[in-house]
This record gives C-alpha cells, sequence and structure tokens, in this order.
C-alpha cells in the first residue's frame, strides 16, 4: 500500500471548487493523469495528478488543511 | 542549434538575473533572482558572469532537454537531480550533450533551485536586464513564466569545465526556523512597545501567500499606538503618509499578519514599514516555504553591510575555485 504526496506545500482541497463533487471518493479509483485534489499556493490552484492508476484507501488531511511539502495526502492501493 | 527545450515547467519557473536595479523612481520593481547567492554561484560554477540569466523553479523544478554541449550548475534549493535518468549532484558543473534531459525528483530542502547554463538564457534585454516581472509581463521569456514546449536562446559558452564543486561549508543552510536579520524602521514608531516585542519575539508561519513579490506570515499580535489621523494617510492604524518601500521591508496593512515585499513587489504606498530584512537575508527568505517558520533577528545598519560583504566573500571563494 502506497502513499500520495503533497508535491508543494499549501491549502490542500479534494474538490475543484467549494460546491463540488470530489475529484475521488475514499474507496475510489482513478487513473494515470487524473486529478486527485488541488493544492494552494503562491495565489494560484495547482492540481495535483496521479501518476499511476488505483483506489484510494482513505484521505489523511481534510479538505481546507494546510499542507506540507512532501507530506502524504492519501493512502492508495491498486 | 543553442537552445533548451521545456519539456516540462515545473509550477513558476522564470528567467532571472541579477535583477533590473536602477528604474524603482519610476514604480519599477528590480525583479532578479529573489536568492542572489544561489543565482551568482550557479553562473560561476558554469564560467558565466554573476549577471548572466538562470532559471528560478518554486517547489517543483522543470524538465529540461539541451541541444548542444554545454556546462550546467544547479545550486538553491536541494533536490535529487538527474540527467538522462543518472544521479548529478547538486552545486557542482557537470557537462551535458545534445539531447540530454536534466529532471528533478521532489524537493528536499529550500523552495528555489537555480539552473544555470554556460553562455546563459540569452532572452532578449528589456531596460537593461532578462529578469521576468510577471505582473505586468515584461522581461525574460514573453514576461511569463516558461510553460511546456518553450525554446530558451542561449548565450555563447565560454571555456567552463565541469566537476567543480562548491564546498559544503560555502552552501547556505536550510534552519527549521530561518532567521532574518531586519533593520528596524523606517516607521516602527507605530507599533506599541507589546507590539514590537511580539514582532521580535513570534516566529512567524509563511502562509500560502508567499511568492516572489512578498510573504504573508502569521502567529503573533501587533498592536499600534493610538494617534489622530495624520493628514495624507488613511484611517487605517497601519497607515502613513505615503513612502518608499525599501524591497524586503515589513509592512502590516491592517492587521496581525506582516508582509515581507521582495523583488516583484510595489515601490511605495501608505503602510507602515516596521522593518526591512537586510540584502544578504533574503536569500535565505527565499529558501523558506509556505508552512515554514520565521523570526526576525533586530540588527543595526553596520552588520546589515558586514553580511552584505561576507556574502561577497563567499561568492569571491567559489570565484577563485573556477579560475
Amino acid at each position: 500500500m502506497g502513499t500520495i504526496k503533497a508535491t508543494m506545500p499549501g491549502v490542500f482541497y479534494r474538490r475543484p471548487s467549494p460546491d463540488a463533487d470530489p475529484y475521488v471518493e475514499e474507496g475510489g479509483s482513478y487513473t494515470p493523469g487524473q486529478t486527485i485534489a488541488v493544492i494552494e499556493v503562491m495565489k494560484t490552484f495547482n492540481e495535483l495528478k496521479a501518476e499511476e492508476a488505483g483506489t484510494v484507501r482513505r484521505f489523511l488531511i481534510d479538505d481546507g488543511d494546510e499542507v506540507s511539502m512532501g507530506q502524504d495526502i492519501a493512502e492508495v492501493g491498486e | 542549434m543553442s537552445e533548451l527545450i521545456v519539456h516540462s515547467p515545473g509550477l513558476s519557473t522564470t528567467v532571472q538575473d541579477t535583477g533590473r536595479d536602477g528604474f524603482y523612481e519610476i514604480g519599477m520593481p528590480p525583479s532578479g533572482a529573489m536568492d542572489q547567492f544561489s543565482h551568482r554561484a550557479a553562473n560561476l560554477l558554469v564560467g558565466n558572469p554573476e549577471g548572466a540569466a538562470t532559471l528560478e523553479a518554486t517547489y517543483i523544478g522543470p524538465k529540461l532537454e539541451f541541444t548542444d554541449s554545454r556546462i550546467v550548475a544547479v545550486t538553491g534549493a536541494e533536490a535529487p537531480l538527474s540527467l538522462n535518468g543518472e544521479p548529478v549532484p547538486t552545486w557542482e558543473a557537470f557537462a551535458v550533450k545534445p539531447g540530454d534531459v536534466l529532471s528533478f525528483a521532489m524537493i528536499t530542502a529550500g523552495a528555489r533551485p537555480y539552473i544555470a547554463v554556460s553562455g546563459g538564457i540569452a532572452v532578449p534585454e528589456y531596460l537593461g536586464s532578462r529578469s521576468t516581472y510577471t505582473l505586468t509581463g515584461l522581461g525574460g521569456l514573453d514576461g511569463r513564466k516558461l510553460a511546456e514546449g518553450d525554446r530558451l536562446p542561449l548565450g555563447e559558452a565560454s571555456g567552463a569545465r565541469p566537476g567543480v564543486r562548491v564546498p559544503d561549508e560555502l552552501r547556505p543552510e536550510h534552519p527549521s526556523v530561518t532567521p532574518l536579520r531586519t533593520v528596524v524602521g523606517l516607521c516602527s514608531y507605530r507599533l506599541t512597545d507589546a507590539g514590537m516585542e511580539s514582532f521580535l519575539g513570534t516566529e512567524w508561519k509563511i502562509t500560502k501567500d508567499a511568492d516572489r513579490v512578498g510573504y504573508r506570515l502569521r502567529g503573533g499580535k501587533l498592536d499600534f499606538v493610538e494617534r489622530e489621523q495624520p493628514f495624507g494617510a488613511g484611517s487605517d492604524p497601519a497607515n502613513v503618509v505615503d513612502l518608499g518601500y525599501p524591497v524586503g521591508s515589513i509592512q502590516v496593512p491592517g492587521g496581525d499578519e506582516p508582509i515581507v515585499l521582495l523583488n516583484d513587489a510595489v515601490t511605495g504606498g501608505g503602510y507602515a514599514t516596521i522593518g526591512t530584512v537586510v540584502s544578504a537575508d533574503r536569500d535565505r527568505i527565499a529558501q523558506a516555504r509556505t508552512g515554514d517558520l520565521v523570526s526576525f533577528v533586530p540588527v543595526d545598519l553596520a552588520a546589515a553591510l558586514a553580511a552584505r560583504r561576507d556574502r561577497r566573500s563567499r561568492l569571491d571563494r567559489i570565484k577563485s575555485l573556477v579560475s
């Protein structure tokens, strides 16, 4: 079981806008290149994309939390 | 063909040099490399003048392909580097050939890597500088950050040699709390004694609003002295009659969140500037990230100038290693 790490520091969001559905639900699967989350830093929202296919077991931080570079944001499996 | 091909640009990578100095009075900030020491050291390692243009990345390094034989050096933030998948060192000059691809793994310390290529990035100069100022879209490559597929022109390379490295003791440290030597003033009289104590005693956290324009900080409380609003000043306690903002100056616009103004910041306005980070330590704040802690250490002007001379002598030592 692996994790997805934040590639930059900032504020973590699981959805593209406050009213939108999350990019991926817990238990949901994703494909390579798919957006998993956005991180807000330097006045821009930056998409965090999956490198490989997988399934999100659970998110390790909440929507709107601060995140540091390299921090694990989700546990994932195949 | 003397070009650098951008396979992936990273998060925010721009062309920068020592800055567009000499136009501050018309409202033009200097831009230029945020960490001047690392920028200049990278140039020295590849045989460039310190004023040649390098690439400054933030948080995520770019992926670059070379189209001719050059000498390259990467300084500043630490990240595992590879050339065609084989590891190459940071703070050390190495040779590249046509078709070689340089890539970065996740940054392990610091925030901004600098990539120097022998011959320098040869975008046209604007007002005497190749630095990018993205807010008004001038300088650098079309006044913007790099994008996938960009091709950057390179200058004529001189005879640098690979293998020259900056010894550990000359490389910047990345402490968990970054101390920023600061000359207190010009408008520090606006803070109460308790406000000044909080300013100097707090370990401030860098918020997500931290970029080349400025770093907004959080963590302490800053109380202002009660006063009658002077003619020409705004009504906020942090307002004063307009003044020029030194690069590195710290202002507190309406609240408890100080902002350190940096290379791309506005050049003047009506907020009290309570101190100025000395030029040598702007290199340090440039390598501090969102979420990191900084503290302000009060120094006088003599200490600020000594810090600048110390940075110069460290660069001169690198220069002597190269020649």
